[in-house]
């Protein structure tokens, strides 16, 4: 029940909380190497969908594979598939009690029972890929949050993941910030990392992925390549929505 | 004899006592930390009938007078057990317990005041809940408890004191029993009320220097959206 060209498979996701709808049969393919970018107004469950692809959110129905494997219903074998999906939070998230270094490196010790001294060096070059390695024996609270992001995303990447979920990864940042954080994630996608990503950063939407999927009302409203929902008159609703915030760019 | 020779006579004898007050300070403190944490980690994690029966332990310990649940065990529930116990076991089990009820709620509330995106965090890496309790949510919710763990230890000291109702040999029980036989009282009080505080002071001092070794920058006092 897979086809093999597809590194995630999502069929059919349902979600209600009580008589609210956020997610109403959502459905889509991942190849390997893709960066897919969901947009679309606030509460039109963009979030809830990434939570429901591991697990974090149970939804109500729907399935999801990973390399021809089924995640949902996977009992307690979700922890593994977890690690194969690494996640990053809008509020960052970071283990507050422990270094960066160590944020990185506890799960490779505690979960896949990698020796410490490994574990430290593959957590050292994790931070090295997102610029962080100068701060290593640091603490959350002494972070800014573009460098507690890279560092949560170093701590995703430190358990080699098939395909990253970015759940609004700089929603929380100034505009400053957000810039050494997308550029991080650009390079990730550069370099062939799947991933979906859930973001408002219109810019990098257009520039980065090679599918935007346009969400409202819990739905998958339209997608497209980002030339063709730009260009394309079929794909109006996206367009509007990407000139809102280009007009709203111009604005401020 | 002068005051002071008898209570230079009589301070190896007082100073004995400590040691009981010592040991039960250190098992009610102990076995709260054993059965309090567990307690806890029920109340917040647990399945109903769990939070239930914790529920129900912490509103009985809690709600009694120490002195009334001394002589309740002392004279009422074990004997009625045939068990025997020296009145020194039975102070243990009853401070303990008592500390046990007392601690959960301090753990319990440092264990909810751990935001949940720290666990959330522990599972989107693999790590399964039991996992993400011993390795994320426990090491940070301990920090958080450890200043209103430490005001159990002055409650506890002072509450040995208690014990005297049932004969414990510890600190009070001795210096009434100096007073009674030598008659001399303000110097034998005083010299007890110097143990009680030195220990107090001592133990504070410990504690807070537990306090600063494990303190770890910026953490405890940030809310979570600080960052940014």
């Amino acid at each position: 029940m897979h086809d093999d060209e597809y590194i995630l498979k999502v069929e059919n996701i349902r979600k209600s909380y009580g008589q609210t709808v956020v997610l109403d049969s959502v459905s889509f393919n991942v190849r390997k190497g893709d960066t897919k970018v969901f947009i679309g107004p606030s509460g039109t469950g963009k979030s809830t969908l990434l939570r429901c692809i591991n697990q974090l959110t149970v939804p109500d129905s729907g399935r999801v594979w990973l390399n021809g494997e089924e995640v949902t219903h996977s009992g307690s074998r979700i922890n593994y598939f977890r690690q194969k999906m690494g996640m990053v939070f809008q509020n960052f998230y970071l283990f507050d009690h422990l270094t960066a270094v160590r944020n990185v490196e506890i799960a490779l010790i505690k979960v896949k029972g990698m020796p410490a001294k490994e574990a430290r060096k593959k957590a050292l070059l994790e931070l090295r890929q997102v610029g962080m390695e100068d701060w290593a024996d640091h603490y959350p609270a002494e972070l800014s949050g573009g460098q507690a992001q890279r560092v949560s995303i170093a701590r995703a990447l430190a358990m080699d993941p098939d395909v990253m979920l970015f759940d609004e990864p700089t929603s929380a940042l100034d505009p400053e910030l957000t810039r050494e954080v997308l550029e991080v994630i650009k390079n990730l996608a550069r370099d062939g990392t799947t991933m979906l990503v859930v973001t408002h950063e219109m810019g990098f939407a257009t520039s980065v992925a090679n599918e935007i999927l346009f969400m409202e009302g819990g739905r998958i409203a339209e997608q497209g390549s980002p030339q063709e929902l730009l260009s394309d008159p079929r794909f109006s609703r996206t367009k509007n929505f990407i000139g809102q915030f280009r007009e709203f760019d111009r604005e401020m | 004899m002068d005051a002071v020779s008898i209570l230079i006579e009589w301070f190896p004898y007082l100073l004995s006592g400590v040691v009981f007050t010592l040991a039960l300070v250190l098992a009610s403190l102990g076995l709260g930390v054993l059965f309090g944490l567990p307690m806890a980690l029920g109340q917040v994690y647990g399945t109903r009938l769990a939070r239930t029966c914790v529920g129900v332990f912490v509103w009985f310990f809690r709600g009694l007078p120490v002195l009334v649940l001394l002589f309740l065990f002392y004279y009422g529930i074990f004997p009625s057990l045939n068990l025997d116990l020296p009145a020194f076991v039975v102070a243990i089990v009853v401070l303990g317990l008592r500390g046990a009820a007392y601690q959960s709620q301090i753990f319990r509330g440092a264990i909810q005041s751990i935001g949940e995106g720290q666990m959330i965090a522990a599972r989107s890496v693999g790590m399964s809940r039991f996992q993400a309790i011993r390795s994320i949510i426990l090491p940070q919710a301990m920090r958080i408890a450890l200043p209103g763990w430490s005001n159990e230890y002055p409650n506890v000291l002072t509450d040995t004191a208690v014990c005297y109702a049932i004969g414990v040999m510890e600190l009070l029980t001795r210096t009434s029993q100096i007073v009674s036989q030598t008659y001399v009282t303000m110097p034998i009080y005083i010299a007890a009320a110097g143990i009680y505080i030195l220990l107090n002071y001592s133990g504070m001092k410990c504690l807070s220097l537990v306090e600063e070794k494990i303190k770890i920058p910026g953490f405890g006092h940030q809310s979570e959206e600080s960052h940014a």
